[in-house]
């Protein structure tokens, strides 16, 4: 496969939001998914719920801030001297026994993904969860090649048979209802029609699942951190599919991003302690799995990806977004995305991080993304890495303006108010006018459609007079307290 | 072949990129051990949806037996040593996907966390049968009393991946919440998780 055509499958990607959350930037679907009222303040709700529990879990270690510290620490310290760090952990996992393949992009990992199959020849393979796997491509690039390909973490496994996109990193079917799951399953699966229960629906889950672990002939898993000092991988999942999908098959891949490794084994401990308890408020997940080497008479083979990873180093102001252990706590805790929802983002990793990330990689094509945030840090309170993500949406919006890329009436509306702010007189007299234009004009005029402030507020009560005057009057009136 | 030149330049570009040096900190130590620190663990494996039993040695067999029969499981995989003896033998099955079909599979842990109810698991006695902990429809562990730490800095203090080989911290049964946040357990592996605290 050649680049060209790797340029199609990344706008196949962008299809898929297309089909999912219709067409335009985040305001437009963000206001699609906000028309339905009640299904916006259900998915509110739902994510706020895992804050709560996140929040709960978070004060209950005494060190909390310490380990924050540290681990931000130790993944800037990692970032300095990320090739040598990649560098030990080859030669350590070479020397375990695993295959190291190193990939540049997206068709890269692709190609190599499937030549490991095909040279085997694998036709049934099960996947645990890959954010960086859905970031390239894998799956429909598996299929169109006669790979049947079956993510099994329940989330994902809904996504798929539903021809979606995952909506969240950690809650990849927290967008859809329990009924719509029911539906789908009763669709896919031959449950009963109108079964709704959880409980019965991952059942149906588990027993339709275990036969393709049983019938996999190998078995992909992402990569939650990457030890230089042993060549291990660590895959944290709640379920057991990365484990039910790597100890059956003889054959393991496990695909990670360059910004995965970690310097020491005792790093790990930073970051477990860190990473569920953000993630969904668990003290940890159920299977904390630290692969060394291949099973006995198997293989495992390691795929490590760039794509866009040593650019990100290379800028100054948003390389710390590479500390990311994508734990998905600043897209629970965000009021836009949890009342917009992941699709409206319109790419792989969603929410505050998502946009910092995915600006970064097409700036024209992602330009709406600083601005589905309200700033107020809520996102960067909550990063158990301690990234400064309300500021790196603020510096991204600055990108944004500096190459042009702003619609024109907020550009139009930002350069009359730069001069505005500059000059006294214009000030004052903006002032006044805008205190007898709230008193005088009718509605129609106020909120005509060029008021998108205004679509779902009031605006304020005009005051009797400027701060200014009020000011003046208010020394007069009282001397002797100015200074 | 494409992936030599791929890992030159990717190191290349890395380096290139690379940050000014940053220091690399030594990590926080956490809370010490509880004064009850089988309490603790107890309590934190239940927080995470298992069930410790605290057992003396000689009384793990029976212990064993009486899980099973509560479960009902017919087909039992027993690996500690002083556990008693189940009726799958793993040198006797030839593949891993044999292993389909024990109903309860009772594998050594090497020791507890207090904080956070998790079992680290050396699965190198199990060879090729590694995967068991997970594809057993239910799971015990056994750890002595004595081999409990405080947190997940005291455990890497004991561990070390000197050779190959595949271990794990297990925290509980198998669960999932991925529909409508609705806390399921028996996702993929294990319904149940009991934990046997011997001594």
């Amino acid at each position: 496969m050649t680049p060209a055509s790797e340029a199609g499958r990344t706008a196949g990607a962008h299809d898929d939001f297309d089909r999912v959350a219709g067409p335009g930037g985040h305001p437009e679907r963000a206001a699609r998914f906000a028309a339905d009222a009640a299904r916006a303040h259900w998915h509110d709700q739902a994510l706020w719920f895992v804050r709560v529990k996140r929040d709960r879990a978070a004060s209950a270690l005494a060190d909390w801030e310490e380990l924050r510290e540290a681990a931000s620490a130790v993944k800037a310290h990692t970032r300095s001297r990320l090739a040598d760090y990649l560098e030990e952990f080859e030669r350590n996992a070479r020397a375990k026994g695993a295959v190291v393949h190193f990939a540049r992009d997206a068709e890269e990992h692709n190609r190599i993904v499937h030549a490991i199959l095909a040279e085997r020849g694998v036709t049934r393979l099960v996947k645990s969860k890959s954010m960086l796997t859905e970031e390239c491509g894998l799956n429909p690039y598996l299929e169109a090649r006669g790979i049947e390909v079956v993510d099994t973490d329940l989330g994902e496994r809904i996504v798929q048979l539903a021809h979606e996109p995952p909506s969240h990193i950690v809650l990849p079917a927290i967008h859809r209802k329990k009924e719509e799951i029911g539906d789908l399953f009763h669709d896919k699966l031959g449950t009963p029609a109108g079964l709704a229960d959880p409980k019965l629906l991952t059942e149906a889950a588990r027993g339709h699942l275990r036969e393709r672990f049983l019938a996999a002939q190998a078995g992909l898993t992402g990569v939650n951190f990457a030890v230089a000092e042993t060549g291990g991988v660590v895959v944290c999942t709640n379920e057991g599919n990365a484990d039910m999908g790597t100890h059956l098959p003889p054959l393991h891949i496990a695909c990670m991003g360059v910004e995965k490794l970690v310097p020491r084994m005792k790093d790990l401990a930073i970051f477990l302690r860190l990473l569920a308890r953000s993630a969904t408020g668990q003290p940890v997940t159920t299977y904390t799995s630290h692969f060394h080497g291949p099973r006995e008479g198997g293989e495992l083979h390691l795929v490590v990806v760039d794509n866009g990873r040593s650019e990100l180093l290379a800028d100054p102001d948003h390389r710390r977004a590479l500390a990311c252990i994508r734990c998905g706590a600043c897209m629970n805790t965000c009021p836009v995305f949890r009342r917009s929802g992941g699709y409206s983002y319109g790419w792989t990793v969603p929410g505050p991080i998502g946009s910092i990330l995915a600006s970064g990689r097409d700036a024209a094509a992602h330009r709406s993304l600083p601005f589905a945030s309200s700033l107020c840090g809520s996102c960067s309170d909550v990063c158990p890495v301690k990234i400064d993500l309300h500021e790196q949406l603020l510096e991204r919006r600055r990108e944004v303006a500096n190459r042009g890329l702003l619609p024109w009436p907020k550009r139009l509306g930002m350069q009359l108010l730069s001069v505005v702010l500059r000059v006294t007189w214009l000030y004052a007299l903006a002032g006044w006018l805008a205190r007898v234009a709230l008193r005088r004009l009718p509605r129609s005029i106020l909120y005509a459609p060029a008021n998108v402030w205004g679509r779902h507020r009031e605006l304020p009560a005009p005051p009797r007079e400027s701060f200014r005057a009020a000011y003046r009057r208010m020394k007069g009136g009282a001397d002797g307290h100015g200074r | 072949m494409g992936t030599v030149d791929s890992r030159r330049t990717i190191l290349d570009a890395l380096r290139r990129a690379s940050p000014p040096a940053a220091p690399l900190p030594e990590p926080p130590r956490g809370a010490r051990l509880p004064a009850d620190p089988v309490a603790a663990f107890s309590e934190a494996v239940a927080a995470v949806g298992g069930t410790a039993v605290r057992v003396a040695a000689a009384a793990l067999p029976e212990a064993v037996r009486e899980l099973a029969a509560k479960l009902g499981a017919k087909r039992t995989f027993v690996g500690p040593a002083g556990a008693g003896v189940g009726d799958v033998r793993l040198d006797a099955l030839a593949d891993p996907h044999e292993l389909e079909g024990i109903d309860l599979a009772v594998v050594q842990g090497v020791f507890g966390v207090t904080e956070n109810g998790a079992v680290w698991v050396d699965t190198r006695p199990l060879g090729k049968h590694r995967g068991v902990f997970v594809i057993a429809q239910h799971l015990a562990l056994v750890v002595p009393a004595t081999e409990l730490v405080a947190n997940f800095h005291e455990a890497y203090d004991r561990l070390s991946f000197e050779g190959a080989g595949f271990g794990l911290f297990i925290a509980g049964p198998s669960k999932t919440a991925d529909i409508e946040q609705s806390l399921v357990i028996g996702a993929h592996g294990a319904r149940s998780c009991t934990v046997f605290v011997v001594g």
